[in-house]
């Protein structure tokens, strides 16, 4: 047989792959940073709540309360970044045929998910750091340099479980759905873990399924990190842990099997 | 990796061999055959639903052939290293809004291992002025040139443009086609699925005509012109349509616009007796059938043929 061969391009090199993974997340953290329709809700919603019920309302109250909320609210801010910036844009992505083009075109498959959880991470260390503003600053908490670091590590890598959920639920439906659906998790998950009002005051079946749910865990560190309580938190970061590999794996199989 | 070289004696670039795809019970591809050659650009056509989409589809490795086999430069679609040899132009790519032009050509141009420049990639596409500016705040046709950009700037040897210039003025189609000319006389292979046939008439090496999931056609424009044995010939006449439509020399007579359209096999038979009979003709004009004439008839013969082999089986 007649054959010859046309020079093809050969393997790309290392570095040159590093640089479409540098790229792909510069590209998807610029792309939210200047959507002020992505970013005002997520810093807006923690920060306001934090003014209204952790400064305004909490000074007249019980003395602990600014602090404790810090937590509360620092673990609904950095919900919905995850949840909201991976899931939704992935929802949208696939219905709008971007997501069709880059599969289509020779990017690495996993820059694209790792641009978005990078982006995530971002977002929610400002929702954090602008707490802790508000919280030194107005609110007069006396946070050490340590608490308030720890408070950040947590919000930071703590977005991972909730990019995980959004990815998740970002594959079962496609396009405008997903906002409605992904806000029947946030609302309702917020407030059964306790971050909007204190677990001890709900009632003790709802109480007792607190541990079902992500935030619970992510709050429990998140108050561990501020020294509200000293409780180990071994635990519940193994739980994080398990939901996000738990998530990561369905969200992984059904944009296997449906695209 | 090796490019066999065909019976043309050029490098067959990518294949479908024998595929089928159905979804449910729809038959989207039904065992077809298609080769692209090096530093051809190769127009598939058809109506919607013919198949041309999930053609496209599988040799970009999106969607599984249910037989058959699919290779693009020798391997699966899906392998990352077939795909970094194409360019990719969808009809429709919601792109990130808030992006700069500029920052939409790099981002994409790192997926490949030997990219043009930004400043190549702008030239050639004719969005150099527009590099600075959000991809939101740009026009419908604007946005076309950019994503035309994109489907270039990795340096590929084989781009897939699926209605390259929808929704662009005449001179900024005009533009494209001079830059996708420039870049097949590159030596690099274009397929090109259009709705405007005088784009693929413009363009086009080689054309296939899909429907209902088959190949029904192949061939150069030229080619597929030929087929179609009619000349059309227009003129304003005091003529009725009605006794036209009576002569033996007219095959087809309808009216279009101010003046008559005669479809024949003979333009000098029935252009001589036209004259003849009417001293006071105008605006005569004798066209041979466009390839919008030659996809019409191939259509309409093929669903004809289609629909009495449905009433023949249907009858048995």
């Amino acid at each position: 047989m007649n054959a010859t061969t046309i020079p093809t391009i050969d393997a790309m090199p290392r570095s040159l792959v590093l640089n479409a993974y540098v790229q792909e997340a510069r590209s998807e953290i610029l792309r939210y940073l200047r959507n002020p329709g992505f970013l005002l809700p997520v810093i807006l919603f923690p920060t306001v709540f934090y003014m209204m019920f952790g400064v305004v309302l909490a000074h007249t109250e019980a003395p602990g309360m600014a602090r404790y909320l810090l937590a509360s609210y620092g673990t609904f801010g950095v919900m919905s970044p995850g949840l909201f910036g991976f899931g939704v844009s992935l929802a949208l992505e696939r219905d709008n045929g971007l997501l069709t083009l880059k599969r289509a075109l020779p990017m690495p498959p996993a820059a694209y998910l790792i641009g978005k959880m990078l982006m995530a991470m971002i977002a929610a260390a400002i929702v954090i750091l602008l707490l802790l503003a508000l919280a030194a600053g107005v609110a007069h908490v006396a946070l050490t340099a340590g608490q308030a670091a720890a408070l950040l590590l947590a919000g930071t890598l703590g977005v991972l479980p909730f990019c995980a959920l959004g990815m998740l639920v970002g594959t079962l439906i496609k396009g405008q759905g997903a906002p409605g659906m992904l806000n029947l998790v946030y609302l309702p998950m917020s407030f059964l873990s306790g971050l909007w009002v204190p677990l001890q005051i709900l009632p003790v079946t709802l109480q007792r399924i607190a541990p079902v749910w992500p935030s619970y865990h992510l709050d429990q560190i998140a108050l561990r990190a501020l020294g509200v309580t000293q409780a180990p938190i071994l635990q519940h970061v193994l739980m994080l842990c398990g939901f996000t590999v738990g998530f990561l794996w369905l969200a992984a199989r059904r944009l296997r099997r449906n695209g | 990796m090796q490019v066999h070289i065909g019976d043309d004696g050029r490098g067959v670039l990518a294949r479908l061999h024998g595929v089928s795809k159905s979804y449910g019970k729809l038959r989207a591809l039904d065992g077809i055959d298609l080769s692209l050659h090096q530093g051809e650009l190769l127009a598939l056509l058809g109506p919607n639903g013919a198949g041309k989409t999930t053609a496209i589809g599988l040799l970009l490795g999106l969607i599984r052939a249910d037989a058959g086999e699919v290779s693009l430069f020798g391997l699966d679609p899906q392998d990352i290293r077939a795909r970094r040899n194409i360019g990719v132009m969808l009809q429709d790519a919601a792109l990130p809004l808030t992006l700069h032009v500029g920052e939409l050509i790099r981002l994409t141009a790192s997926y490949y291992p030997n990219p043009r420049s930004v400043a190549e990639s702008s030239d050639l596409a004719g969005v150099s002025d527009l590099l600075k500016r959000p991809y939101g705040k740009l026009s419908g046709g604007q946005q076309r040139r950019v994503q035309f950009a994109l489907a270039l700037c990795g340096r590929p040897r084989l781009l897939f443009l699926d209605e390259p210039t929808v929704g662009m003025d005449i001179e900024a189609r005009q533009k494209l086609w001079a830059a996708i000319r420039h870049l097949v006389a590159e030596g690099n292979s274009v397929v090109l699925t259009t709705h405007y046939l005088e784009e693929a008439e413009a363009l086009a090496t080689r054309v296939c005509v899909m429907a209902r999931g088959r190949m029904i056609s192949e061939g150069s424009v030229e080619v597929l012109r030929a087929r179609i044995a009619l000349k059309r010939v227009w003129c304003s006449t005091r003529l009725t349509l009605e006794d036209l439509q009576l002569w033996p020399e007219v095959a087809e007579a309808r009216t279009d616009g101010e003046r008559l359209c005669l479809s024949t096999e003979h333009p000098e038979l029935l252009v001589r007796r036209l004259l003849a009979q009417d001293i006071a003709l105008t605006g005569l004009e004798v066209r041979a059938a466009g390839l919008a004439e030659a996809f019409t008839e191939l259509t309409r013969d093929d669903a004809i043929a289609h629909d009495s082999s449905a009433a023949l089986q249907e009858a048995a």
